[in-house]
């Protein structure tokens, strides 16, 4: 068999329910059909999880999977993609971390780790080249996501890449998050929990292979082409030493600053936890994921009465989840925040919301003091986070139903509460608010995880074009969200392309070069929208009664004005966001319920899908 | 001219590790890079670069005499090298090291090659 070039070539199968490890060759064609990472993780929920299987059972397989430009010589190649049926939703669920995982997986030989049932005593997987070993995580469980991973550093070598959960994936808590590299999340969906209903830990990893490249040559020619035009960019030194948390500044003049529980779009002390004030008083050091120029990453430092902390962070979801949205007002306190859900191994963007949540729904009277096991919460107040924090990662009190997510909680305590739980599909919206944003109100109706920005960040088109504008916004939504997970499948980081302004071209010339494969930018595209139609349809297999009522916002979203900031009285409404639903269903190929229509999975290659649905 | 590494400026990006397996090896794979990355996490959250300071100690000590100083830099001769580890148990920094699937073993050879892409200017040359 020909040389699969830009891939490692084999798929890692490991069943926890009978210790057994299995590898075999990464098919071709399934490579070429579905490029990798998120492609790979939506092909192989849908073929190996039975319908109808429980999110934290044993029948729910975690996929692992690098994508074709994973680990290669060009700027920012480090991203992996973790995926499972969501626990959070019980629709689709992945979430893509960065870091040093993915490349080491990849220069181990393996594209794709599978890892199905589920064992009855704690274990880690370690990889490490050809040996694959299941081995008892005993000593391990319970502990924080830190303790983890340095205890693991230690028992294998420094030259181990390792993914953890911490003590909120044990407990199932449904916003768990893996944590990799002091501070690399796969934050969303709870895979989290899924790994710890298998009982797994952790995965080391140690790559010493490498793997095969179509034209080496080419390919070093080019990515250094790629190097040299990242380094003169303006935005190159512009974003490096504020990471993510430079668009706090944008995000708060432009009034889509989450805070107070999405109550509103403006936080006033946001000067005081932005990223200057990140970078002037915290970061110690500029920490970068696998072959990244501009590393995001700011390993910060805190020292406050309730205790010490070192963090990779805040980056900028957690200061608009922990900050604005739950108004601590200083970048130490929201970096306290953030190493604490790190620590207990919870998602800050999730965790943020159910905070905020569960601050409104005290602040109302739903949730009482005793629920609160006798410590009242207030908005503003880092005690108040960490408190509420703990409580959901041991799923103690109020903590096990806020564990669940808003959807569930808010359903649990009704009393309006429904209104303000800030989703949707049961995920919880990141720091942008949509309420006068079209495109973004509806890249998070029909985000295919649930309410996350990273699929079509919208909202700098919507201030670009008109944010109460419509025309052309279902088609902005769709296109980005076939262009921006294309970057998932194939393994880069969208820093450069997003923020620094490099253009996506290089990536297509790169692609050839490094893979063999003569398919263009448009094919690649076009098939992008074939895991978009494949992630939709698995959502209708596996959610009873799936359909349009699934794509809503939020009440808050459809019916409060926005009280304060730039976009003060300004709402777009339930008419609008039905209007934009109906456009894009429509340019989608999907009914007015929002199912995939079968003469759109066939022309997508997806026949058997079709037949899935339809007979 | 050799190659100098600044640690406090590091960001662990590994970058160096591909470039220098590509520029020796034309080969994805930082396993064969010549440079060293150690982490020192969560506390106190640092990067250390390792790279052969070029003291020659392993060109001395070599019983094949394959190791030769050659425009300041000492270079393996991969048809001398047995692969017989004496330089690696000797090297006071670990920089020098043996794989499998290479016939001799693997330094710098001060190439500076890697110096214009470090994105940190963590790599520099040094007189010697």
């Amino acid at each position: 068999m020909s040389v699969l070039y830009g891939y490692g070539g084999n798929v890692l199968d490991i069943d926890l329910s009978t210790r057994r490890v299995s590898k075999s060759q990464l098919d071709r064609d399934f490579a070429r059909q579905y490029i990798g990472g998120r492609g790979f993780v939506a092909r192989l929920l849908w073929d190996l999880i039975p319908k109808g299987a429980d999110p934290l059972g044993p029948d729910n397989v975690a996929v692992v999977a690098s994508g074709p430009l994973t680990g290669a010589f060009l700027p920012s190649s480090s991203k992996v993609e973790f995926g499972a049926k969501s626990p959070a939703t019980g629709g689709y669920g992945d979430s893509n971390m960065g870091g040093h995982f993915g490349p080491a997986l990849k220069h181990a030989g393996y594209d794709v780790c599978i890892i199905r049932g589920a064992s009855s005593t704690p274990v880690y997987v370690v990889i490490d080249d050809d040996i694959v070993q299941i081995r008892d995580a005993s000593h391990l469980w319970g502990k924080g996501s830190y303790a983890t991973e340095k205890a693991l550093k230690e028992e294998l070598g420094d030259d181990f890449q390792i993914a953890v959960i911490g003590p909120a994936g044990e407990n199932l808590v449904k916003i768990a998050c893996i944590t990799h590299d002091f501070g690399r999340q796969a934050g969303r969906c709870g895979i989290g929990a899924v790994w710890g209903s298998k009982r797994l830990k952790a995965i080391a990893v140690r790559g010493s292979r490498g793997f095969p490249v179509a034209d080496p040559a080419a390919m070093f020619k080019k990515g250094k082409e790629m190097f040299d035009i990242i380094f003169k960019l303006p935005g190159f030194k512009e974003w490096t030493p504020y990471g993510t948390a430079e668009i706090t500044d944008w995000c708060n003049k432009s009034g889509v600053f989450p805070t107070r529980n999405f109550y509103t779009g403006y936080f006033p002390h946001y000067q005081q936890i932005n990223g200057r004030a990140l970078r002037n008083s915290i970061v110690t050091l500029d920490k970068g994921c696998f072959g990244c120029p501009i590393p995001c990453g700011k390993y910060s430092h805190v020292n406050l009465p309730q205790g010490l902390a070192r963090v990779e962070g805040p980056e900028y979801e957690t200061v608009a989840l922990f900050g604005g949205n739950c108004e601590l007002s200083r970048i130490e306190e929201i970096a306290f925040a953030n190493w604490l859900f790190d620590d207990l191994g919870m998602d800050t963007i999730s965790g943020g919301n159910i905070v905020a949540f569960a601050i409104e729904c005290f602040e109302k009277g739903i949730i009482s003091e005793d629920d609160l096991g006798g410590k009242p919460v207030r908005f503003g107040d880092l005690d108040s986070v960490i408190h509420i924090g703990k409580l959901i990662a041991n799923r103690h009190l109020v903590g096990d139903l806020l564990a669940e997510g808003v959807k569930t909680a808010s359903a649990h305590l009704g009393r309006g509460s429904e209104h303000f739980a800030i989703h949707v599909k049961g995920l919880e919206v990141s720091g942008y608010e949509p309420r006068y944003a079209a495109a973004m109100l509806l890249a998070y109706m029909t985000c295919d995880v649930g309410a996350h920005h990273n699929r079509a960040w919208a909202i700098t088109y919507d201030i670009a074009v008109g944010r109460d504008k419509l025309e052309g916004k279902a088609a902005k939504v769709v296109e980005l969200q076939h262009l921006r997970p294309l970057l998932d499948a194939l393994g880069i980081c969208r820093f450069p392309w997003i923020e620094v302004g490099f253009e996506l071209r290089h990536y297509a010339e790169i692609f050839p070069m490094i893979t063999g494969s003569e398919q263009t930018w448009e094919e690649l595209n076009t098939l992008s929208e074939r895991i978009w139609n494949l992630t939709r349809a698995f959502w209708v297999r596996e959610v009873p009664g799936f359909g349009r009522s699934w794509d809503r916002a939020p009440g808050r979203f459809l019916a409060d004005p926005v009280p304060s900031g730039a976009a003060q009285g300004k709402l777009l409404g339930e008419d609008i966001a039905e209007q934009l639903l109906d456009e894009y269903y429509r340019l989608r190929g999907w009914d007015e319920q929002g199912i995939p229509k079968r003469e759109k999975l066939l022309e997508l290659g997806l026949s058997d899908v079709a037949c899935a649905l339809y007979e | 001219m050799a190659l100098q590494t600044i640690s406090d400026r590091c960001s662990g990006c590994r970058l160096c590790q591909l470039f220098c397996a590509l520029v020796h090896f034309s080969e994805n794979n930082p396993a064969k890079g010549a440079l060293r990355i150690t982490g020192i996490f969560p506390d106190p959250g640092q990067y250390t670069v390792t790279v052969c300071d070029q003291c020659g100690l392993c060109a001395e000590e070599c019983p094949e005499e394959a190791i030769i100083l050659k425009d300041n830099n000492y270079v393996v001769l991969k048809d001398k090298c047995t692969k017989c580890g004496v330089c690696v148990d000797v090297c006071p920094t670990q920089s020098i090291f043996l794989r499998e699937d290479e016939p001799a073993a693997i330094k710098c050879d001060g190439c500076l090659e890697c110096v214009p892409y470090c994105p940190r200017e963590a790599l520099q040359p040094k007189e010697v």
